[in-house]
């Protein structure tokens, strides 16, 4: 279809604003020529109708979890409540400038400082705070927590984070964001950490290490105490990432298990809208001894008041303009209310449940990378039908958007090779599963009969499979029809 | 209460399927010890009617002032918002997709961002622009690591023009990473433009802010001459509205342009979320932080888009990626992009004019109270400062009159007691510029 740029045409923008008055100077009479430009931007001209119809096709052109199955490992595409939007929405909430003075905003504040009490209890931490925009600033704001700690108690020599293989990227591109060395630690034949590796690895310049548990592998780390244990005994702290919460929610504490510090993922776990990308909310929850280290400002509670202090001298500062991103706090609040103890359990159970279901349709036919109970999510592992057939897991992930199914997160993590890693949430229903799993098995039997059909996949997308070389090569990052 | 669509009977059939007995089987991987065995001490669940209300009754504990008697700008802008925003931007397929990895399922989540780089290169006078970014302060953050980075140098020399929000942010990381940071005090509105050339040397780069977070418009050409000679790179913060008149980043030869999207149809949100954005002249793309959308063929040779130069991110490159960024704000983004398209050049340059129009009204109106100066002369955008007996007090009056006046500067800028920064936007008009100063006259006898 067309860019908006190609529809524009001159003269046809929609009428928008009145002038300002009779007595209206001219701009030039108020600001210096020299400040001025010359050359308007080359923004499009185009009725409302035409804006209407343009984002209608567009968004028809956009897999997601109101129109499909979107079983994306690690990122918890479960159902966005309509309910959560109608609240976000609220002038009460949505017209607020962020530097209105506090006695205007005690609700919000309120919902702020309930927010944080809810996800430490559910973390097993002390204290939260929201400020960070996203999981990987959670990560950041987590290791300048950590450094801090040390800087403090002068172990400077601590560089080295400690990071599994199967980790998410964010976490050893974080390390390195916050002034440390990643030392990498394997994983063992059951999936976990290797605790030999992880003894070799520890010593006097350890800062910490960082555990995703569940693991990427949809694995809770059965040796988590005696790690836990192992880094402590070493100096170093423990930070976990928090992106798989929504298997364990209720049902374990990250800070009953020894983690020190942790973010949780609001768009995940909770539910607010994952949006094509963005907006996150990645909200830090730590224990008692990191807490004059988090960011500024505050809330507290004073009688039945709330205020932001901006007092606390070993503040790591600010990672953040304003407060965080409030319209996301306000949607996870409304979910958590909404389920209360017991909806958040069932959440993890079922999503657990789920994940298990759907594997147990499909270990019949494909390796499943550990082949042993999972928690919210699980990896299969496509080597053998790649080596047979020459069809690799890319070509049946793009096979399954002919099904009208999203694929699952695909050639991660990155120590399964030809990974597809499954994560159906509790949302969903059997039906749901039962299909995705007909349609999984029916591509394993078209890689044998009909190879060519699932290499040049997909079919019945408004484009065929893209040259993502070429995007690479020659980079076109953006339309030059306009202007 | 819950979301959850499996009866007891599925349940109990899934079980069968798998081969365990219960679900709390499925749990057996977590150590006895640390089960959590209580229900989580949170309030108990509410069915959604009696959620609204308690939400709604939060709500109205807030207290949201008149479109026209909101005065305070600071970093947050009060703009109208088209409906067509709004109508669109709910869309569930908007709102429920995920970030693009799957092209050829997410064209239309693609091909609106390619729009927003397009339109931030436009507006920025700059060559490539990224997906979005968190927020204006941690775009500036990023764009001073990629300075960082490309020069090899560790010094920053940041304008106290500078929203002192962004500048905590920039702080916060870079005290850490051992970086020195240098801040060259604003002059009466506006950064003195001498007192760079001695700051710049073995500098990485120079930030300023444009309008600054003062409303003064400040001399990016020149700014970015002196930044040059020294070998650092220019990068300036700028206000996409401002920029529907001012000379862009582009034509002041700066190298990399930051920003925050909120002014163009994000609402305030009490701070988040809005959207960052960071352009760059095409020397830099492989420096930049966050996702970018690019253009390419299919294999039958048709256009389409796709996620492009990831060999730069996390996910490839661990830790040796130019960010640790995982997302953008593609939703927020995509607000920015359909109130952009809706206005057109000739209707952003029409809310900027305005936004010029009101303020200078504002403070020519203001220069005539009893007691109220204007007290420096430069040119500005849509802020300038007044100077008031008594800030605070008089601030608090204005708000009992339903006024969300400006802001006062004193806590960040000492040498500003008496001062407040002011804001008008298109949304106050003649009428309520001439209630707001009846009122503050009323407030400062």
């Amino acid at each position: 279809m067309k860019t908006i740029f190609e529809k524009s045409h001159p003269g046809r923008s929609t009428a928008y604003l009145a002038a300002a008055g009779p007595d209206e100077k001219p701009v030039a009479s108020l600001l210096p020529a020299s400040a001025l430009r010359t050359k308007p931007p080359g923004l499009p001209e185009v009725s409302e109708l035409e804006i209407v119809r343009h984002f209608t096709e567009l968004s028809h052109r956009t897999f997601s979890i109101d129109g499909n199955f979107y079983p994306l490992g690690s990122c918890t595409m479960k159902y966005n409540p309509k309910i959560n939007e109608k609240i976000a929405a609220l002038p009460g909430f949505a017209k607020l400038h962020p530097l209105q003075p506090e006695d205007t905003v005690q609700g919000l504040l309120e919902i702020m400082w309930s927010l944080e009490r809810m996800l430490a209890e559910i973390a097993g931490m002390d204290v939260v705070t929201l400020q960070p925009a996203a999981g990987a600033q959670g990560e950041l704001t987590g290791l300048l927590l950590i450094r801090s700690h040390h800087q403090e108690n002068k172990q400077d020599q601590r560089k080295e984070i400690l990071i599994p293989d199967s980790a998410h990227g964010t976490n050893p591109a974080t390390a390195t964001l916050s002034g440390y060395k990643t030392i990498s630690v394997k994983s063992d034949a059951r999936g976990g950490i290797d605790l030999e590796d992880l003894k070799s690895k520890l010593s006097e310049r350890t800062a910490g290490m960082m555990i995703t548990n569940p693991s990427t592998l949809g694995l809770f780390e059965e040796n988590i105490q005696a790690i836990a244990e192992l880094v402590h005994k070493a100096g170093g702290l423990v930070y976990m990432d928090g992106a798989n919460m929504n298997a364990i929610q209720g049902r374990a504490r990250p800070g009953d298990f020894g983690i020190d510090v942790m973010h949780f993922n609001l768009h995940k776990t909770f539910s607010t809208p994952h949006g094509g990308g963005g907006p996150g909310s990645g909200p830090v929850a730590c224990k008692k001894f990191l807490e004059p280290y988090l960011p500024v400002p505050r809330i507290q509670k004073e009688g039945a008041s709330f205020k932001f202090d901006f007092g606390q001298p070993k503040s790591i500062g600010k990672v953040k303009a304003f407060w965080g991103n409030i319209g996301m706090h306000i949607r996870a609040y409304t979910y958590i209310r909404f389920h209360g103890p017991e909806g958040v359990r069932r959440n993890a159970e079922h999503a657990v449940l789920n994940a298990n279901y759907l594997m147990s349709l499909l270990k019949k036919r494909f390796k499943v990378a550990y082949p042993r109970l999972c928690m919210h999510e699980f990896v299969i592992d496509n080597t053998p039908y790649a080596k047979k057939t020459g069809v690799r897991t890319l070509d049946m992930a793009k096979r399954l958007l002919d099904y009208n199914f999203h694929p699952p997160t695909i050639y991660f993590p990155l120590i399964v090779h030809e990974a597809m890693m499954i994560e159906p949430t509790e949302t969903e229903n059997r039906e749901t599963l039962d299909a995705f799993a007909a349609a999984l098995l029916k591509i394993a039997d078209e890689a044998k009969t009909d190879p060519e059909k699932v290499k040049t996949a997909p079919h019945t997308m408004p484009v065929k499979r893209l040259n993502e070389v070429k995007a690479a090569k020659e980079p076109i990052v953006r339309c030059y029809t306009c202007g | 209460m819950d979301y959850i669509q499996n009866t007891p009977a599925d349940a109990a059939d899934m079980l069968k399927s798998i081969g365990v007995g219960s679900i709390d089987d499925l749990f057996a991987s977590i150590p006895e010890g640390v089960r959590l065995q209580r229900p989580l001490e949170i309030p108990p669940a509410l069915p959604e009617q009696d959620l609204l209300s308690h939400l709604q009754s939060l709500a109205a504990r807030n207290r949201t002032f008149d479109a026209g008697r909101c005065f305070l700008g600071a970093g947050a802008y009060n703009h109208f918002v088209p409906a067509v925003v709004d109508a669109l931007f709910s869309r569930g397929e908007f709102l429920s997709a995920y970030t693009p990895y799957q092209a050829e399922a997410s064209q239309g989540t693609l091909q609106h961002i390619f729009e927003f780089q397009t339109m931030i290169c436009e507006l920025t006078g700059m060559d490539v622009a990224n997906a979005s970014h968190y927020d204006g302060g941690t775009a500036l953050e990023e764009a001073v690591a990629m300075a960082v980075d490309h020069t090899e140098r560790r010094k920053v020399v940041i304008s106290g023009g500078v929203n002192p929000q962004y500048r905590a942010v920039v702080k916060s990381l870079f005290k850490h990473l051992g970086a020195t940071i240098i801040e060259v005090a604003q002059v009466r509105g506006t950064t003195p433009v001498a007192t760079l050339k001695e700051a710049a040397q073995d500098a990485a780069c120079i930030v300023m802010q444009n309008p600054n977070f003062l409303g003064g418009i400040e001399e990016l050409a020149a700014v970015s001459e002196i930044a040059h000679a020294a070998g650092a790179l220019s990068i300036a913060s700028v206000n996409p509205v401002a920029l529907a008149l001012l000379k862009s980043p582009g034509e002041c030869g700066c190298d990399i342009a930051v920003g925050e999207g909120q002014p163009l149809g994000i609402e305030m949100n009490f701070g988040g979320p809005w959207a960052g954005f960071i352009a760059a002249k095409k020397e830099f793309i492989r420096g930049m932080p966050g996702r970018i959308v690019g253009e390419t063929v299919d294999a039958e040779g048709k256009r389409g888009f796709t996620l492009t130069l990831q060999a730069r991110e996390q996910h490839i490159r661990r830790e040796k990626a130019s960010s640790n960024i995982c997302t953008n704000q593609a939703l927020m983004a995509l607000r920015a992009t359909i109130y952009l398209e809706t206005l057109g050049p000739g209707g952003l340059r029409r809310v900027a004019e305005v936004c010029v129009q009101r303020s200078h009204e504002l403070a020519a109106k203001l220069a005539k109270v009893q007691g109220v100066k204007i007290p420096f002369q430069y040119p500005f955008f849509h802020e300038f400062i007044a100077e008031l007996p008594h800030p605070a007090q008089t601030l608090a009056r204005l708000q009992e009159k339903g006024f969300l006046g400006g802001l006062h500067l004193q806590p960040v800028f000492r040498d500003l007691r008496d001062h407040v920064l002011l804001c008008c936007t298109e949304r106050n008009s003649s009428a309520d510029i001439d209630a707001f100063v009846a009122a503050l006259a009323e407030a400062v006898k």
